[in-house]
């Protein structure tokens, strides 16, 4: 019987198009893709992390897509902590994974978790070299951490199976393309770009923690990015920063945010060689659906089957996703996934209009105006798409006669600096009364000079 | 000469700014007018009390009160009292 080929990161990417000019790029430079396969860094032998059960706990992105090349197929689990991982955390998610050792390439975190468990470091040098006939036969376990909570994120059982499930062209389109993404590659989003990038045959630019985005794009450009990702939030602020005129990519995508009319239509004027898609996906959930013709929210035939990826359906106005790329469990006991059914609860909510389904807000979001609801998102939908409005968050305050009422923190554009506040303040309110009713019309306008945007990549929210 | 605004004047301006936007025909604003019976409903009176924490930097209704004002004099009256 033939050997099949094992499906891990480092055989996929190895056999994914010709490894000449591939390469993985971050702020401190570029290295080529054939020479991370071939030299590691973490010390040898790696057969003696077989079977185990990993924290990856590293500062650099790119000591992760290391670990991730090095040690899929290996180790059992591999456990992906995000940039943000409170250290009050590390003690109930050593419990949850079961970890045997903590993989790092920070001297200072390896001292914060000293005392919890055995270190590995991922060196800084690679001088480790990689035996192409190592036994990487086992299906390890990749975990990710929810995002968006205040409380203690969940750990998010998928393989690299559901993370690269088909999703139409996946591998396809990166042929020959430079991928990159603002978002973190330890985040679901980030994940699929470095995922598509690798098992696509592509190459792939990292963003840096802390970099300003004009810096990044201008890396991004000279990089020759052609494909790239990020959160609405995060490409308001690209456009904010004036720079996004210096690279021209092919492909632009949206994703981990609804994506509004008008972020749409600013992208598509900024790229105009670009095709703007926005994607929906969830850690739980996967990649669900793509939508490329422009429009926010997304056809409702889709929840019908037509050109899905996953099987849809609305219930209690919340959209459920079953697919091939769900995650398969929660490690520890908190609570399910999925569903009787198979189907996982996104928890984001649709309104059907005009026979497209629009996301109007999470369903633990929503504001209580005297017994009404309202979803922060579908008012700063409302606010973003005037002029003088580069980006809008809608937020509860509590009142005493209705229990809470819509407020709202705007960040004006540049260009209105010189427009007096008052009428700009009476132009959005007046916006707003046209397009909603009263109870979602924010009560005050508060301008600020900027609004905060997680490590997620998401707008930061406070849910009461 | 300009005088300085009182809190009834801020209150009164404030009544009559969120009844333009919510686009309510308001009778005179007598201290003896019902607060129901002034053409602001229970969203524009929540509005009104988050506007005036915000001009006069005091919630009279974060504090237990006494009883729940009836009129518009009594409106006025509960927000002299929180700021004196």
């Amino acid at each position: 019987m033939p050997q099949l080929e094992p499906h891990t990161l480092w055989h996929l990417t190895k056999t994914a198009g010709s490894e000449s000019g591939r390469f993985i790029a971050d702020s401190a430079g570029s290295t080529a893709l054939g020479d991370l396969l071939s030299l590691g860094t973490i010390a040898s032998p790696l057969a003696r992390f077989r079977g185990k059960s990993l924290l990856v706990w590293c500062k650099r992105q790119r000591a992760v897509v290391e670990t991730l090349l090095q040690l899929d197929g290996i180790a059992a689990r591999l456990v992906v902590c995000p940039t943000d991982f409170d250290l009050a955390h590390l003690a109930p998610v050593i419990a949850e994974a079961e970890i045997d050792a903590i993989v790092t390439d920070s001297t200072a975190l390896a001292e914060q978790a000293r005392d919890a468990k055995p270190i590995v470091f991922v060196e800084s040098e690679a001088r480790y070299a990689l035996d192409p006939a190592e036994d990487r036969s086992l299906a390890t376990e990749w975990v990710l951490f929810t995002s968006g909570t205040s409380d203690r994120p969940k750990l998010v059982a998928h393989t690299l199976a559901s993370l690269t499930g088909p999703v139409g062209d996946f591998h396809g389109r990166a042929q020959g393309a430079v991928w990159s993404t603002f978002y973190d590659i330890r985040r679901y989003g980030g994940m699929q770009i470095l995922l598509r990038a690798l098992v696509g045959g592509a190459s792939l630019v990292l963003s840096q923690a802390g970099e300003p985005v004009a810096a990044f794009l201008d890396r991004a450009g000279s990089c020759g990015v052609t494909h790239i990702s990020g959160t609405p939030s995060h490409w308001r602020r690209a456009l904010m920063s004036g720079a996004a005129h210096r690279f021209a990519p092919r492909y632009v995508r949206l994703s981990g945010e609804i994506a509004d009319q008008a972020i749409l239509d600013h992208l598509a004027a900024s790229f105009p060689n670009a095709s703007v898609a926005h994607a929906f996906a969830s850690t739980e959930a996967g990649l669900a659906f793509e939508v490329n013709d422009g429009r926010a929210g997304f056809p409702a035939s889709i929840v019908e089957g037509e050109g899905a990826k996953a099987e849809l359906r609305v219930i209690d106005g919340s959209l459920r996703i079953r697919s091939s790329r769900t995650a398969s469990r929660y490690l520890g006991d908190r609570g399910a996934v999925k569903d009787a059914d198979g189907f996982v609860d996104t928890a984001d909510m649709l309104e059907l209009r005009d026979g497209r389904y629009h996301f109007v807000g999470r369903r633990e979001g929503v504001i209580n105006v005297g017994g009404q609801k309202v979803h922060p998102e579908e008012v700063e939908a409302v606010i973003n798409r005037l002029p003088n409005v580069r980006m809008a968050r809608v937020r509860a305050q509590r009142n005493p006669i209705t229990g809470a009422l819509v407020v709202a923190d705007i960040v004006l554009e540049d260009a209105a600096a010189d427009q007096p506040l008052d009428a700009i303040k009476s132009d959005i309110i007046a916006a707003c009364r046209q397009a909603l009713p009263a109870h979602k019309v924010p009560a005050m306008l508060r301008a600020v000079p900027s609004l905060d945007v997680g490590a997620s990549g998401k707008l930061s929210r406070r849910h009461a | 000469m300009t005088i300085p605004a009182t809190i009834r004047t801020t209150v009164l301006d404030t009544i009559t700014e969120i009844g333009q936007q919510h686009e309510r025909r308001l009778p005179a604003l007598s201290d003896d007018l019902p607060l129901l019976d002034s053409g602001l409903d229970s969203l524009c009176i929540a509005v009104l009390v988050a506007r005036l924490d915000d001009r006069l930097g005091v919630d009279p209704f974060a504090e237990a009160i006494d009883s729940f004002p009836v009129t518009v004099g009594d409106f006025i009256a509960l927000y002299e009292n929180a700021a004196a």
